[in-house]
């Protein structure tokens, strides 16, 4: 057999690959580019915010957008603008945390019932069967019911309702991924079932996982939006748009600023991040060239 | 043979898909002719181009990413690519009927087989819908099943059976030309064996021209009377039965029998041909089959037309130039 | 006759299905010398890839012993069963499915030396991964390359390679070239000669491809429905097939030649399902010799003439035909 001289193996870093394909997608940029705005408002609102976005002033209540509050002030005369950026705190951290929740809760509890299969699998996935088959409002409510409001329950709340998913997901992934060839191959050669679940089948399930998880993020800022709404959420003077939403709804006809800004700011974040979850399955996704 | 006895002709068709990644050139300046009640085997490799030219055909290439810059396909007189959706339409299924490599996904899982067969009577013919399924059931009495199974769903049915099925409502309307894409692929031998006696039986009985698309020769010498090798987009080689499998001149058919066991002979040594298929948008220049060919020489870089190295005999290589 | 390398005893697979018991392996035995091809032929759902399996103790069987050089494998403890891995491969037909779209080629062919941790000193093990390369004829320049941006044939050169990596002396290759195209089948089909040539390997090479399992066996053996029908030397099979179910599979082939016309034997029907099958030969149904005691009695393997075995009661008079 011809001997020929070879430099040492490097690696092609998976990651710059799926770097290079997410932004060659526009959509996906921009919907990342909208996320760093809304991470950096977030960061940096002691810093922009031109009001104190608790202190009241009475005097100025209900105006509209002007020069000095570009977005109008308040029923009780808070700068919008100002609550907004700090709602953003709020949400992002809501977001992530319940989004994290139910993930890893979720993964674990898919992965058990996809591997071990048999009377385990069938106990997970009845009750997260039950859990779906629950409007996602009504199970809120009533964990929130059951825990006392605020924001940790809030995230706790919504991070249980939203379990499921990826229990299925991550199930479906194991069940696809156990009799494949390549995992077989795998066996053949004497590996064991923890090298071929670190090795083969997560790396094989994590682009849906993260898709699922920016998408998700979304919908939890949504949910605790429509917590905040129904006053289950987040107790009033601390700034979240979905409370902003719910106080100012007294107020849609005389002064319409108080829920559009708050409404645009939730449509916003969500939308930034379905982009940026569409965006990344597809980058994830090495059969799809380029 | 004057012109008119052709069902087929295909004269210069081009066809090419528009990708991101390059202009891909399925099929180039192909001509091809079919005679009333021949079988013609349309033989090549996977990316040779012959599913892309026979759905060109049958007017059902998927439009865009596909486009046909040039060629003309004339079939029983009538200029095929000239027509409108609403004509051709007529033509499908009624004149030209096309039968899938996989018999799973050729039928509806919802709806009986009786039903399907059915379906494909009545969208060319204005009949009852009871004369229609009286008709379906002698189709599949024809096929080799049953009339009384015409009730049930596909997946009550074996591979082989579903396949009997397709070709049911393939030759429901009597058309003058079938095409068969790799109808046997899918199914095992001793299938094979009968669906082909089948189709055989019937082109026979019902006076059906026919193109058979395949990669195995040994379903062209059973059923085929013509022959078209196809590479890379173009017909390197066409001619009878007799002429492919005796007289083969291409260095690509030589090359595919050198690479198939033969079951029959003694001691036979495979000689592969060497190297891959080209880069479908990145094509060598002059003869494609050039970089894998064992005589390639100097002269290959500017091809060669296909020409007849005797009646009905044709081959696209500059050593047959030579010869000419 | 040299040392056999595997013996299988009475293997049997069956599996629950809610229809009834599945029998996709039924009592099948057989022996495979060193160095020989034994090619296993049969039609799709006959038992020959979860025989594959099974002989890699891929899949536990229901009853029925592999020994693998006088070792019964079914008997090993899973640390045994690691070691013993490192002689016995398997390369799969698939060559999408049988690599993992996330690893490298590199990557892909070095697992099982990582897995094994065969090298301590990097270099030793990149040194050995090109070294498969060049054995399985790939281009040091696709080490880099994901499965996706290869051909077919690319990729089951990667697999074989994968399989060659712990210097097995028994490789399983399940239908290995049936996704290829015919010009790429030839140069893996070589490739495969070679490599046994070079490393003294024995394979059993599972095909439905009757003209491939020829070219490539020294023996073959043809299944049907769960059970073997007929082993035989490949040659003599082919000139004088003896069961009637390999005459009937050996006259359905299309010959790529118009001066031979063989007589062909058209089963009628199906291939009878698998489940819970009736006792008796398995193929009485289809056969044209079937008499009463077909339906009654299972025919056992039967030594006709030396090296070669049929079950088959009514062989004598199947064999005059």
């Amino acid at each position: 057999m011809k001997q020929e001289q070879h430099t040492p193996y490097k690696k092609r870093s998976q990651m710059q690959e799926i770097a290079r394909r997410f932004v060659r997608n526009k959509q996906a940029v921009v919907g990342l580019i909208m996320l760093m705005i809304l991470i950096l408002a977030a960061i940096l609102a002691p810093v922009i915010a031109p009001y104190d976005p608790l202190k009241q002033d009475l005097l100025h209540r209900l105006k509209a957008p002007s020069a000095e509050h570009i977005m109008g002030t308040d029923e009780l005369g808070r700068d919008i603008f100002s609550r907004i950026l700090y709602g953003a705190r709020i949400s992002m951290t809501v977001g992530l945390i319940a989004v994290s929740i139910s993930c890893v809760t979720g993964c674990v509890l898919g992965a058990i019932a996809g591997y071990y299969g048999g009377m385990l699998d069938n106990v997970i996935m009845r009750a997260s069967d039950i859990l779906m088959a629950i409007p996602s409002i009504l199970l809120n409510i009533s964990i929130v019911a059951a825990l006392g409001s605020g924001l940790q329950n809030v995230m706790i709340a919504i991070g249980i309702s939203s379990i499921p998913g990826y229990c299925r997901i991550m199930r479906a992934s194991i069940l696809s991924l156990r009799d494949q060839e390549f995992v077989e191959a795998s066996r053949a050669a004497g590996a064991g079932s923890f090298y071929i679940i670190y090795h083969h089948i997560l790396p094989n399930c994590l682009a849906p996982l993260i898709v699922q998880a920016t998408l998700r993020i979304g919908s939890a800022i949504l949910s605790c939006a429509s917590m905040s709404f129904i006053g289950l959420g987040i107790v009033p003077p601390t700034p979240e748009w979905g409370a902003m939403l719910s106080s100012g709804r007294e107020f849609l006809r005389d002064a319409p600023h108080l829920t559009t800004f708050p409404g645009l700011a939730i449509m916003f974040a969500v939308f930034a991040m379905n982009l940026m979850g569409d965006g990344l399955r597809d980058a994830l996704d090495p059969k799809l060239k380029n | 043979m004057s012109e008119n006895q052709n069902l087929l002709e295909i004269k210069d068709l081009s066809v090419q898909y528009v990708t991101v990644d390059g202009t891909v050139h399925a099929v180039e300046n192909l001509n091809l002719t079919l005679k009333a009640g021949e079988t013609l085997g349309l033989v090549g490799e996977t990316g040779a181009g012959k599913t892309t030219t026979v759905k060109a055909v049958m007017g059902i290439l998927p439009t865009p990413p596909a486009k046909v810059p040039n060629g003309e396909i004339i079939f029983d007189g009538r200029a095929l690519n000239r027509l409108s959706a609403k004509e051709m339409r007529k033509i499908r299924g009624k004149q030209i009927s096309m039968i899938f490599q996989d018999p799973m996904t050729s039928l509806n899982p919802v709806m009986t087989v009786g039903e399907q067969i059915e379906e494909a009577i009545r969208l060319h013919n204005r009949i009852s819908r009871r004369e229609a399924a009286k008709r379906a059931c002698d189709m599949l009495e024809t096929v080799g099943i049953k009339a009384e199974r015409a009730g049930d769903y596909p997946h009550q049915f074996s591979g082989g059976m579903k396949q009997r099925v397709v070709i049911a409502m393939a030759l429901a309307c009597s058309p003058k030309l079938l095409i068969a894409d790799e109808p046997t692929t899918a199914l095992d031998v001793t299938i094979q064996a009968q669906v082909l006696e089948l189709m055989k039986r019937l082109k026979n009985d019902m006076n059906t021209s026919m193109i058979m698309i395949t990669h195995d020769l040994g379903i062209v010498a059973e059923i085929c009377d013509r022959v078209a090798i196809m590479y890379a987009g173009e017909i390197v080689e066409s001619g009878t039965r007799e002429h492919i499998f005796h007289r083969a001149a291409h260095p690509y058919t030589q090359g595919l029998f050198g690479c198939i066991p033969n079951m029959l002979d003694e001691e036979c040594r495979l000689i592969p041909i060497q190297g891959m298929m080209p880069d479908p948008t990145d094509l060598p220049e002059g003869c494609r089959f050039r970089p894998r060919c064992p005589h390639a020489c100097d002269r290959c870089a500017q091809g060669a037309p296909l020409i007849e190295i005797e009646p009905g005999h044709q081959v696209k290589c500059v050593l047959c130039e030579k010869e000419a | 006759m040299a040392e056999n390398i595997l013996e299988i005893r009475g293997l049997k697979k069956y599996f629950p299905t809610k229809a009834g018991l599945l029998h996709a392996v039924d009592d099948v035995s057989f022996d495979i010398a060193h160095g020989e091809t034994l090619g296993l032929v049969g039609e799709s759902g006959c038992g020959k890839s979860t025989i594959g399996r099974l002989t890699l103790r891929l899949l536990e069987p229901t009853d029925g012993q592999v020994f693998f050089e006088g070792t019964n494998i079914m008997q090993l403890d899973r640390k045994s069963m690691r070691q013993m891995r490192r002689k016995m491969q398997i390369v799969f037909q698939d060559p999408y499915a049988s690599l993992d779209s996330r690893k490298s080629v590199f990557e892909s062919i070095g697992e099982p030396l990582r897995v094994q941790r065969i090298y301590s000193s990097k270099a030793d093990y990149e040194k050995r991964v090109y070294e498969l390369m060049d054995m399985a004829g790939l281009a040091h320049r696709f080490a880099n390359a994901y499965p996706h941006e290869l051909d077919g044939g690319r990729r089951q050169r990667v697999g074989i390679a994968r399989a060659l990596a712990l210097n097995p002396s028994f490789m399983v290759l399940d239908e290995p070239v049936s996704a290829l195209d015919v010009s790429i089948q030839a140069q893996v089909l070589n490739l495969m000669e070679q490599l046994q040539k070079d490393l003294g390997l024995t394979y059993l090479f599972i095909s439905h491809d009757l003209g491939v399992v020829k070219y490539i066996s020294t023996n073959i053996a043809v299944m049907y429905l769960g059970v073997m029908v007929e082993k035989a030397p490949s040659k003599a099979l082919f000139e004088r097939p003896l069961h009637p179910y390999t005459q009937a599979l050996l006259s359905a082939v299309p010959i790529p030649s118009i001066d031979v016309h063989q007589e062909r034997i058209v089963l009628e029907g199906d291939v009878p399902s698998p489940i819970d099958p009736k006792p008796g030969c398995r193929f009485a149904g289809r056969c044209r010799y079937c008499r009463q005691r077909c339906r009654e009695e299972t025919p056992e393997m039967r030594e006709i003439e030396p090296g070669r075995f049929v079950a088959c009661h009514f062989v004598e008079e199947a064999a005059k035909a």
